[in-house]
């Protein structure tokens, strides 16, 4: 069983006319209950919810709270390797970029960890691009092994793999996936992705079910808002994330909600998603899955992110360099501009000003200790 | 009544009944004025959260040290993940009192009977203090009892939700039935309830959300303390019965004790 029939079926569903048809009233409604059905969700992202802005945030507010209490996990991206080989057009390392290629020796991801690790973070995210014959299975597990004692938690965002290569890293040592759709219109996707190994639209929308299947304790999924009409995105985003909730209940699904930045290449957003639209996505989706965990990144301004804090917000990247190898030494070219330059303390005295704890470690490694 | 209305658990005599947590507060330096207003002397811990490096912001270190530690194994998806957890708590310096949590279901987080049961008979075995979470099930409360658990924490409603009593009845039916001690945990959102809930006998409440995400979180520690001292007053000084339906105060069969004649 996979999301794969739902997906198809909403990529064919018009879902504008279901839309434009919600009343303000149907909204209301929606915010008031317990619990939200599919429908209740799209009533939430739709345009007569606009209106509703403050009453949908003062609800996200109140669930946040009760479930996540006053705190934020942080946590920050390591660029291990810009090697490429898909062509997806809004990517500044996509192949065709003639940009600086390079990857880590283990020696330098010890340098950047350590880097990394006196900032006081605990929660990493490492990032490659699609080459695993430069950058495989082999050699995550290597880095793994080099990052393992500095960082109770490692997450990946790499390239889609089989259960099996999950599996292997997992028992390596890392405990979370995030993987980004891009966009849920298999038909985008395809013009999106013309060439190179991301093309296949079912082998990724499958991804986050065969890392939940591996044992990944955490698996954070999205869509990059920008490529087409971000209500339609943001509605198969949630029921991405509320099937996989129903189907894994004991992994932790999140959602980023990743806008478009400038980046290497010429590609220009199909559609600007405003930050009234992002707060609406942000806070229906906290109102429709009330114990999903939301991640903001630095695409955002400082501005932007410390005011969304209450919304919905639980886990944010902070220090951030998107270029490899860019937290030991001066940042070459990222993969895109990041918008909150500032330090880990920096982020964790603002959290802590606004009444928050910045939390730094949130699990505790068990392989080594039966 | 105060002198000797302790509560025995794990070897302490406790004078306060209301467990307190360190969990979703913005700040962890309110933790001691939390600790000292609600009176509470237990405080459960995640250990997921505790972090010893060097110059970390420790939560342990917020924690007064007359406070008895309960960690809790918040995170653990298995008995296995659960046991170990435990080791490491004690291995660290945490004491040998633990919270079991087995949850494998992250939306409504509620406990997993089988893999708690599990858990608490290996690590009892293992000398800890053994305080399982758990749904107010009877079945899983003897289980748990033969396994060696010193008290049971039923939910009163799924964590974090603040619903109160939802399974009030469920727990009554745990309060008569067995000899271990009931310690309500999770659900409890107001001092009325956790109040409720030491009426009806329970030995002890933990409250943690309702005290962290307060907007005045020292306050509402010293509430809920009051809370489960009005509570358990009331409960040891006997409540009157509750009648379903009012006595008129004419009888309607005071005719049968009336002499012939009368009205």
């Amino acid at each position: 069983m996979t999301f794969l029939p739902e997906a198809l079926h909403l990529a064919t569903y018009p879902l504008e006319g279901s839309f434009q048809k919600v009343d303000g009233n149907e909204v209301l409604r929606a915010i008031g209950r317990d619990s939200l059905t599919a429908e209740g969700f799209l009533a939430l992202l739709s345009p007569a919810a606009s209106p509703h802005l403050e009453a949908m945030a003062s609800r996200a507010r109140d669930l946040t709270m009760r479930h996540f209490g006053r705190t934020v996990s942080l946590f920050t991206p390591l660029y291990l390797s810009n090697h490429c080989a898909n062509h997806c057009r809004y990517c500044g390392f996509a192949a065709r970029n003639t940009i600086p290629r390079t990857q880590l020796n283990l020696e330098e991801v010890r340098a950047e960890g350590e880097a990394i690790a006196a900032t006081g973070l605990k929660q990493i995210l490492l990032l490659t691009g699609e080459a695993p014959h430069k950058a495989g299975v082999d050699y995550l597990e290597a880095c793994v092994a080099v990052l393992r004692p500095l960082f109770p938690s490692i997450a990946i965002e790499v390239f889609p793999m089989e259960t099996e290569d999950y599996a292997r890293l997992v028992r390596a040592g890392v405990d979370g996936l995030t993987v980004f759709q891009e966009t849920y219109d298999p038909e985008l996707y395809a013009q999106l992705h013309p060439a190179g190994p991301k093309r296949d639209f079912v082998f990724r929308l499958n991804t986050p079910q065969r890392g939940a299947e591996a044992g990944m304790r955490i698996v954070n999924i999205g869509a990059l808002l920008g490529l087409s009409d971000w209500r339609r995105e943001i509605f198969a985003t949630g029921l991405h994330a509320a099937w996989l909730q129903r189907q894994y209940p004991g992994v932790d699904i999140a959602v980023s909600l990743p806008r478009m930045r400038p980046h290497a290449g010429d590609f220009e957003p199909a559609c600007v998603v405003s930050d009234r639209d992002l707060v609406q996505a942000m806070t229906a989706l906290r109102i429709f899955l009330p114990r999903l965990s939301v991640t903001i990144s630095t695409r955002e301004t400082p501005r932007f992110r410390d005011n969304i804090l209450p919304l919905g917000v639980t886990r944010m990247s902070a220090g951030v360099s998107t270029a490899v190898g860019g937290h030991a030494k001066p940042a070459e070219t990222g993969q895109f501009e990041i918008s909150d330059g500032r330090s880990v303390a920096e982020v964790c005295q603002v959290l802590r000003a606004r009444g928050y704890q910045p939390v730094f470690k949130d699990w505790e490694p068990l392989e080594a200790s039966a | 009544m105060e002198q000797t209305d302790t509560f025995e658990l794990g070897g302490r005599a406790l004078t306060s009944r209301l467990f307190t947590g360190t969990g979703k507060y913005g700040d962890d330096g309110l933790i001691p004025a939390v600790c000292e207003a609600s009176g509470s002397q237990v405080i459960t811990v995640a250990l997921r959260r505790v972090d010893l490096d060097k110059g970390a912001d420790n939560v342990m270190r917020h924690i007064p040290g007359h406070m008895t530690l309960l960690p809790n194994t918040s995170g653990a998806r298995t008995a296995d993940e659960a046991v170990r957890i435990a080791r490491l708590a004690r291995a660290m310096g945490c004491g040998n009192w633990i919270k079991i949590e087995v949850i494998s279901d992250n939306l409504y987080l509620l406990p997993d009977g089988y893999e708690t049961v599990r858990a608490t008979e290996i690590l009892a075995r293992e000398g800890f203090v053994v305080l399982p979470y758990m749904n107010p099930d009877l079945y899983v409360a003897r289980s748990l009892a033969n396994a060696g658990a010193a008290a049971i924490m039923p939910l009163g409603a799924p964590i974090g939700t603040n619903r109160g009593l939802r399974t009030e009845e469920m727990i009554r039916i745990l309060i008569e039935e067995m000899s271990l001690p009931i310690i309500v945990d999770a659900g409890i959102g107001t001092p009325s309830q956790a109040c409720q809930a030491m009426e009806m006998g329970a030995h002890a409440c933990l409250v943690n959300t309702a005290i962290a995400t307060a907007a005045d979180p020292i306050g509402m520690a010293r509430a809920f303390g009051q809370a489960v001292q009005a509570g358990r007053r009331a409960y040891l000084a006997g409540l009157g019965s509750v009648a379903a339906l009012a006595r008129a105060s004419s009888p309607l069969t005071g005719f049968l004790d009336q002499e012939e004649g009368g009205i």
